[in-house]
């Protein structure tokens, strides 16, 4: 599968990872040559086969639906850029 | 005592329960080492102050008669763990600063049981790389060299500083975290022991996630008996990773009785492949032999789809690592990128991306993104997922056939040069041995097993049955004991 540089724009867009224009076309022959490599799984028999969703067979574990921890503002806002009265502050996002 | 830094775990822990060295010598001796090996590049973030105060805890407690196996041990924790207050940041530019309001269970255990941590390690960005190339902090190198050469050799990946340090003496264990075979490879391209436990059997609790579905810790030590140490108090269930199996957890130690009569060993015919160096193919003819003049029988067996396993793998991770590396955008931790005039939130998130991950690990985001992108998720993700299914079965078979564990060659190769391996693909290839176990969820262990002509280490791995990583570690000591690796790199640094 070859990939053009529209379709690298729009998985970089997609990933929202800003890649300059001029670094399209190296990214998109770097995309088909490990999409190359992943098409030998076209030659695999997997009729039938069920998509495997967990390697061990377990029930994922639920716990009791009640509050088991909070009131920690101060250590989760600790790591922000930027946090302003106690909210995570970014740029105007509603005009 | 002559040298505190080269003692085993099992060793210093036996010293300091009979009173002939402290837990505040040890650790000592392994900072000054540290100190000495900076051209080593394994320790990343240096945390002597800690590691002062857990010695005298430790020596406190050794004095009181408490002491677990692994109170008073100075270890090394790659930088993928989160550590209350210390620099945490996956080897990534994007977790600058970053400094964790919490504690990893793997280290909490660690800790709890008295360990000594010493500082963080160097790894490859994210865990992506298997050459500790992709390092925001730059290489980590290699403590071995080719014969008389200089050339700056890597230590494998992405645990790269985990193994530099143990086999450097720089601490007397590590953690490290293995997806595709980032606890193994390192291990065999310097000569250690390296497990990756069946999946569920480490808790991923406050590990910076890579691929949720492959990734587990794991133990980085200097013999296999370590291992089982260390294995031994990292392990158990945590109600805070919902994959953690609630099992019983074996005494591993206690399991290392060396025989294996009677113990079937599979030699899977895939993992012979074209272009194997000789001393590849010898190594494993001769460990062969020696788990079979130990008593065990040899069946050779077949694993159809072990060809299959990278491309799956090169779908299924970059996936899973798309999704969870989404969360780095700027806005919670790590860095923000600055803004110009009229930039809105879009361009916050798509500029920080950028200058935040290194270019292995875009290209990772970016091939996870396509692969599960409308149109293609059936073709790719949904494809990759069920020939992981078919490769998982492939084992499942083997071993209901009677077979107890694999032997395979841990790596393809011995340790190469720092910027010689520059193509993708190339490097991917390192996990050929490796990533089908993390595919299968199984436990796999890497023994240090020969030196190849350069004298280079070379590793072999035995896979095991799920959850049996006590048989495994066993199948691991008959094999340590028969092969005699006793070599240690020359000190250059």
């Amino acid at each position: 599968m070859s990939i053009d540089t529209e379709t690298a724009r729009r998985v970089a867009k997609l990933a929202r990872i800003k890649v300059e224009d001029d670094q399209l076309p190296a990214l998109a022959s770097e995309f088909s040559a490990i999409l190359g490599f992943i098409e030998q799984l076209n030659e695999v028999d997997v009729e039938g086969v069920e998509p495997m969703t967990s390697v061990t067979p377990q029930r994922l574990k639920r716990r009791d639906d009640v509050v088991t921890d909070g009131s920690q503002q101060e250590a989760v806002l600790k790591n922000a850029p930027d946090a302003r009265e106690g909210f995570f502050a970014v740029p105007k996002v509603v005009e | 005592m002559t040298d505190l830094t080269k003692l085993t775990i099992a060793q210093a822990r036996d010293a300091i329960r009979k009173g002939d060295t402290t837990s505040a010598e040890i650790t000592n001796a392994c900072l000054s080492a540290i100190e000495g090996a900076g051209a080593l590049g394994a320790f990343v973030h240096h945390t002597p102050e800690i590691a002062a105060n857990q010695a005298k805890a430790a020596d406190a407690r050794i004095k009181a008669g408490d002491a677990p196996a692994m109170c008073g041990i100075p270890l090394g924790i790659k930088d993928l763990f989160c550590t209350k207050g210390v620099p945490s940041q996956a080897a990534s530019g994007i977790l600058e600063g970053f400094k964790p309001e919490y504690e990893s269970t793997v280290t909490t255990q660690l800790f709890d049981a008295g360990a000594v941590m010493l500082g963080k390690l160097n790894m490859d960005e994210f865990a992506m790389g298997s050459s500790n190339e992709t390092s925001v902090y730059g290489n980590a190198v290699n403590p071995w060299r080719r014969g008389n050469e200089d050339t700056a050799l890597t230590p494998g990946g992405s645990s790269g500083g985990s193994a530099s340090a143990v086999a450097a003496d720089l601490c007397l264990g590590a953690t490290g975290t293995d997806t595709g075979g980032s606890i193994r490879q390192p291990a065999a391209f310097v000569g250690i022991t390296g497990l990756k436990p069946t999946y569920g059997r480490v808790s991923r609790w406050g590990i910076v996630a890579f691929a949720s579905s492959l990734d587990q810790a794991g133990p980085m030590t200097k013999d296999v008996r370590d291992s089982a140490i260390m294995l031994q108090a990292m392990c158990g269930h945590d109600p805070m990773d919902s994959t953690s199996a609630d099992l019983a957890v074996p005494d591993f130690e206690a399991a290392l009785t060396g025989d294996i009569k009677g113990k079937t060993i599979g030699i899977p015919k895939e993992y012979r492949m074209d272009g194997m160096p000789e001393e590849i193919e010898k190594l494993w003819a001769d460990g062969t032999a020696m788990l079979k003049d130990a008593g065990a029988k040899i069946a050779d067996i077949t694993l159809p789809h072990t060809k299959y396993a990278l491309p799956a793998y090169y779908v299924i991770a970059p996936a899973e690592a798309s999704s969870n590396l989404a969360r780095y955008d700027g806005v919670r931790f790590g860095h923000r990128a600055k803004l110009a005039q009229g930039d809105g939130i879009t361009e916050m998130y798509e500029k920080t991306r950028a200058e935040g991950f290194g270019p292995e690990v875009q290209r990772r985001v970016m091939i996870g993104t396509y692969v599960l992108s409308a149109g293609f998720y059936d073709a790719y993700y949904n494809r990759a997922r069920k020939v992981r299914a078919l490769i998982k079965r492939d084992f499942d078979q083997v071993f209901a056939d009677g077979v107890d564990a694999i032997l395979t060659p841990a790596t393809p190769s011995a340790a190469f040069g720092l910027g010689e391996n520059m193509d993708p693909i190339q490097m991917y290839l390192n996990d050929v041995f490796t990533v089908t176990v993390n595919l299968a969820g199984l436990p796999g262990i890497s023994v240090p097993a020969g030196l190849d002509s350069q004298g280079l280490p070379l590793g072999l791995q035995l896979i095991g049955r799920p959850w049996e990583e006590a048989e495994l570690l066993n199948t691991a000591y008959a094999l340590e004991q028969a092969a005699g690796f006793v070599a240690k790199p020359t000190k250059w640094w």
